[in-house]
């Protein structure tokens, strides 16, 4: 199944909780912000994806 | 549905806050809060009444909702002690503040609070936890946990990464707890002078001598290049200070005092130290030591049929958000293999806690290595006796004496 993982940085606020959620899709750059891991855009096979989405605090992040 | 329905048409609304009867628990007296999901309306200390939301979805909902505003100066901003009342015209940065200015601010402060920056400072926080373990011990057995470990724990942490000197701890400890809980408003106002005075002072030494911590970041980046001003910066360096110290050190005592009150699952936590972020997660939705967020609607607000009204106060009470039986099942017990994510004890929303990824890190190491060097801790009194905070500041024990 594909997913797409858009995160909304101007929304985003750098609190981590996708990059702790779901640690092998999401990490923090430099600034802080939420991005996609090298190599993990389409991350549809890991469990705690959703869950990641679900624990950002702005809801700066959609899979569809 | 009629106890729903009686609860949530109280006639006399419920007072809030309220003192803990078992400082774990949820003061008995907000039980009638409990079956008046998602909210309902409370009484302040001076009368006025405001909504207090106890559901979790309506909770996330409305955290994340920016109609409603965190400016505590605006006349209509609901308070929940007089001290508070007191200093409520003394900017907050960061928490006072509603976008787009709080964005602004949030953005100078996230490279500093990542999860890839807690686990940086791991190494360091392991090294003071040691130190002071150590210390306890060759003073010990019997100990008052909250001076000995609890407090400076965090007071030591926050004091390395913001780059002030933790020589002045006892200055600036007292003058938190003193803006946190008076008892006088006086107390709160004077502590908020002390504390700026003693921040710009820090502030200006380190234009003049920049050192290495996060204060001394903000004055190269943003206070020479004129991003931020003065009085703005001191009221940076308050919030990360009072709130870097305050929080942690409360879940540590409290942590601490719960674990020991429930030897079955600190015995689990023993055998499988695996089990650590899970049971730190559950301690943090458990405890809720922020018990009362605190917000005003600029707009009117619909909420599964009701409307909050534009400048009606809007509360949270964390403790009974965090037990809603519709999301957490068997609320008011403690468990380390339930899913316990999304509790909201770091807040929602923009303003979630912005240091929570070191309190994290600072609970896992603090609470592992003081179970693990004293596998024979116990309460050096009954725990009847223990005294713990009054209901109108952050939960937290005052006392833990212990012996092992």
């Amino acid at each position: 199944m594909h997913t797409e993982i858009h995160i909304d940085k101007d929304v985003c606020i750098g609190a981590g909780q996708c990059a702790l959620a779901a640690p092998r899709v999401f990490t923090q750059d430099d600034d802080g912000y939420s991005t996609v891991l090298p190599g993990r855009e389409d991350a549809g096979d890991d469990p705690m994806l959703r869950e990641a989405a679900r624990a950002c605090p702005v809801g700066a992040i959609t899979v569809s | 549905m009629t106890e729903l329905t009686a609860a949530t048409d109280l006639t006399e609304p419920v007072a809030f806050p309220q003192d803990r009867t078992c400082p774990y628990h949820p003061p008995t007296g907000y039980d009638p809060l409990r079956a008046a999901r998602p909210l309902t309306r409370v009484t302040l200390y001076d009368g006025r009444t405001a909504w207090l939301v106890t559901g979790h979805a309506a909770a996330r909902a409305l955290l994340a909702d920016q109609r409603l505003s965190t400016d505590r100066t605006h006349p209509d901003f609901p308070v929940t002690t007089e001290r508070f009342a007191a200093v409520r015209d003394r900017k907050i940065a960061l928490l006072g503040e509603n976008d787009p200015k709080h964005r602004t601010q949030r953005r100078m402060m996230i490279p500093g609070f990542t999860v890839k920056r807690a686990t940086a400072l791991r190494p360091g926080i392991q090294r003071i936890v040691d130190d002071l373990l150590d210390a306890m011990i060759a003073q010990g057995p019997t100990a008052d946990l909250v001076p000995a470990f609890a407090l400076p724990v965090p007071s030591m942490v926050i004091c390395a990464l913001l780059g002030v000197p933790y020589a002045d701890h006892e200055f600036f400890e007292a003058q938190s707890r003193r803006l946190l809980r008076g008892p006088r408003a006086e107390d709160s106002q004077d502590a908020r002078d002390q504390l700026d005075e003693y921040l710009g002072e820090l502030i200006d030494r380190k234009q003049r001598d920049p050192g290495e911590g996060l204060l001394d970041d903000l004055v190269r980046e943003q206070l020479n290049e004129g991003t931020l001003d003065r009085t703005e910066l001191i009221s940076f360096a308050v919030i990360l200070l009072v709130a870097g110290h305050e929080t942690t050190a409360n879940m540590i005592s409290l942590g601490t005092f719960t674990l020991l009150r429930h030897p079955e699952r600190l015995a689990e936590l023993r055998d499988d130290p695996g089990l650590l972020p899970d049971a730190v997660e559950e301690l943090m939705r458990s405890l809720s030591i922020v018990d009362g967020l605190v917000r005003l609607a600029t707009e009117d607000i619909e909420l599964d049929g009701t409307t909050i009204r534009a400048g009606e106060g809007v509360l949270f009470s964390t403790a009974v958000i965090n037990r809603d039986e519709a999301v957490y099942t068997a609320p008011d017990t403690l468990d380390w293999h339930r899913p316990n994510r999304h509790h909201v004890s770091f807040g929602f929303g923009i303003h979630q806690c912005l240091g929570q990824n070191l309190a994290r890190a600072e609970l896992e190491i603090a609470l592992h290595s003081l179970f693990d060097r004293l596998p024979t801790l116990r309460l050096a009194v009954p725990a009847e006796e223990i005294p713990f905070k009054p209901g109108d500041t952050i939960q937290g024990m005052l006392e833990l004496p212990v012996t092992w």
